[in-house]
């Protein structure tokens, strides 16, 4: 094993595919020569050139649109989106066609296909390089939405989205890039799609997070631990096709749950979430379903005060632990 | 001015050239009855007097190049081959349909004779077309995309996008805009900066400006042979303008009574079927054969209708299959 960045792990990833699959194409703004804004792709036009890590336009819809094209003619192409704020473009693409073509064509053909995007903030990006995006894709069925949170899972999920036969939106938290560090395997792994992951087992409050809330809630944990409350943490990894199973299971054990997520609250994935626990474990809850996430303003500031009193932390977490604990 | 008979090989082309644009006829004058009959839901959009592009296009093309289309495109899918029967059941939106009833009139589709699909999202398909000529050439294989659109498509960003990236690869794409001078209730002459939408576009992509007369079969598939050699011969897109006109409404109902009635009538005395009727019988060819033709394209549209009429209604446990690729719309653990 050696110790990897988690950007380190999705160039390896892309680089890995690209060598056992000659249909893996790599596209973007800055993707080819620059090796992209956060150099994700950097060396990869040098080893495969110009025919598989291609430079676009600055133009997202025609990114996503492209992609789409040859995906059906039977490329894998993964595209990065410089930016998750910069995805609304191909907003159509994705919704109205990336995410429609199997059933309108009735299975006569599909686009399996990538769409990689560096979200989140803490990063002092402001308004228009911070924002997540997730639950406008993970309300369209047709759509998967990965959100990995370590190394490990970052190289094993990019590898199976690639290889999924549906296209995937890989949603990777830019803060982590270069923050994260974490074990990956030498040769060949996979993570599935689909599949939630316990990172820290527990009893009394299950959380459940993704991407760097994932990371949060297991310092969460720690903090809470030595006010001996008794912390499971889910990290879900795919957000669609949601791991009911484990996210339920979790729930049965535990009867109380927060969700926590960085995006705006209203309406955001974790809503869905809540949904799901409230219809399908009432049950077994000993407390109301309650969630921890961004507030509700249209773009994360950016004066550092602002900023951090937007972001979700360990801090606000394991107050909402303390609060369902105490219940 | 003695008549000649026309060369065998050139004859048959022809003479496959109106049976396509017979059938087509045939086929969306039956689906406007049935629409009105209540049989086809939902809308419809014709492309009465828009026969030739598709027919000249379909002829040069070879049976792996890709279609894209709009929501405007029965003609295009008939050209392609797609049969009749599974074509009405997807506008009755029958279990035989081509899609099983999922899509209807505006999103035919068949990827069996690559016919990509109707889009009804304006622009959306040029960047996927180009997408799927890339792939070509990445590839290797020689198939060409060729993605129709109408004039008012020019306005939109995807237009100028797919353009601009097409001719930056060279890409074996071939972009034909059906100019049938309206939008859907509007003039494209009143909303466009330019007189011709698409040709006078094409400098700024370092493209040719071609024109062709869309209602002259002969013409387009002229023009389809040059411009899918030059793409298979690696010389890169074209765009094309075919000067064309619906002969109906926009969609529907819509008598289009927003269109002058000396325009009009002077679009249907060109009617791209009877002037190459016209055509064929000056140069030779005998009338009962152009009547054969036909007489086998009604008899193929009543057959394909009754096959239609008779399929049942898709079950609704097809709702929730094809979603993603393990079939269901469910994730199963
Ligand atoms: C993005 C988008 N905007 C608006 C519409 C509604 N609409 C459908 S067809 C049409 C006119 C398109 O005109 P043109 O491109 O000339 O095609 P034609 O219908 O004449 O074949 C409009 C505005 C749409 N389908 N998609
Ligand atoms: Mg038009």
């Amino acid at each position: 094993m050696a110790l990897k960045t988690f950007i380190e792990a999705v160039r390896e990833g892309l680089r890995e595919e690209m060598v056992r699959d000659e249909s893996v194409i790599v596209l973007g703004e800055d993707v080819g020569k620059k090796g992209g804004v956060f150099l994700a792709t950097d060396g990869l036009w040098t080893e495969f050139g110009d025919d598989r890590v291609i430079d676009t336009p600055l133009s997202e819809s025609q990114i996503v649109g492209t992609s789409i094209g040859a995906a059906i003619g039977g490329l894998r192409p993964v595209a990065e989106i410089q930016f998750a704020d910069f995805i609304h473009p191909a907003f159509n693409q994705l919704v109205s066609e990336a995410a429609r073509l199997r059933y309108r064509s009735n299975n006569g053909y599909s686009a399996p296909m990538v769409v990689r995007a560096p979200y989140g903030g803490g990063v002092h990006g402001a308004l228009y390089h911070s924002q997540s995006v997730e639950a406008f894709y993970t309300h369209v069925p047709g759509l998967k939405v990965v959100v990995p949170s370590t190394p490990y899972d970052a190289k094993g999920l990019l590898r199976s989205s690639i290889r999924d036969d549906d296209p995937v939106l890989f949603f990777e938290h830019k803060k982590m890039y270069r923050s994260v560090r974490g074990d990956v395997p030498e040769g060949e792994y996979t993570v599935p799609l689909g599949k939630a992951q316990v990172t820290h087992p527990g009893t009394q409050v299950t959380v459940i997070a993704y991407g760097l809330m994932a990371h949060y809630a297991l310092e969460a944990a720690d903090r809470v631990a030595e006010e001996n409350i008794s912390v499971e943490v889910v990290d879900l990894r795919t957000l669609r096709p949601l791991d009911k199973e484990t996210v339920l299971d979790s729930v049965r054990k535990t009867g109380k749950c927060l969700i926590v997520y960085e995006d705006n609250r209203f309406g955001g994935y974790g809503a869905e979430v809540a949904a799901i626990i409230a219809e399908e474990a009432f049950d077994y809850l000993d407390g109301p379903v309650t969630r921890i996430a961004g507030p509700d303003v249209p773009g994360v500031p950016y004066n550092h005060v602002l900023e951090e009193w937007f972001m979700v932390n360990p801090e606000k977490i394991a107050d909402g632990i303390r609060k369902l604990a105490a219940y | 001015m003695a008549t000649t008979k026309p060369a065998l090989a050139d004859l048959d082309l022809r003479l496959g050239l109106y049976r396509v644009m017979v059938a087509c006829r045939r086929f969306e004058t039956r689906a406007q009855e049935l629409f009105f009959e209540g049989l086809v839901r939902g809308t419809t959009h014709l492309g009465i007097g828009q026969e030739a592009v598709a027919a000249g296009f379909a002829a040069a093309m070879r049976a792996d190049d890709y279609t894209f289309a709009t929501y405007r495109g029965h003609n295009h899918a008939l050209a392609r081959g797609t049969p009749m029967g599974p074509l009405y059941g997807e506008l009755f939106g029958r279990a035989n349909g081509l899609m099983g009833g999922k899509g209807g009139s505006m999103h035919i589709t068949s990827a069996e004779h690559h016919m990509m699909g109707s889009y009804a999202i304006v622009g959306a398909h040029l960047p996927i077309a180009l997408g799927a000529a890339w792939s070509a050439q990445y590839r290797k294989s020689g198939q060409v995309a060729v993605c129709f659109f109408g004039d008012g498509t020019t306005n939109i960003g995807a237009f100028h996008e797919a353009l601009n990236l097409a001719a930056v690869w060279k890409a074996p794409v071939v972009f034909v805009c059906e100019n049938n001078q309206y939008m859907e209730y509007t003039a494209i002459a009143a909303v466009t900066a330019v007189a011709r939408p698409a040709a006078d576009r094409a400098s700024a992509y370092g493209l040719e400006p071609i024109v062709v007369d869309g209602n002259d079969v002969d013409a387009v598939h002229e023009v389809a042979v040059a411009t899918l050699g030059r793409a298979r011969g690696g010389d890169g897109p074209s765009l094309v303008e075919a000067i064309t006109y619906r002969h109906g409404g926009h969609s529907r109902a819509d008598p289009g009574t927003y269109r002058p009635a000396d325009e009009v009538s002077s679009w249907l005395a060109r009617d791209p079927i009877t002037t190459y009727r016209a055509r064929l019988e000056a140069v030779g060819v005998d009338a009962a054969d152009l009547d054969r033709i036909e007489a086998e394209a009604t008899a193929k549209v009543a057959a394909a209708e009754a096959a239609a009429r008779e399929a049942p209604e898709p079950s609704p446990d097809v709702i929730e299959t094809e979603v993603w690729a393990d079939g269901s719309s469910r994730w199963r653990n």
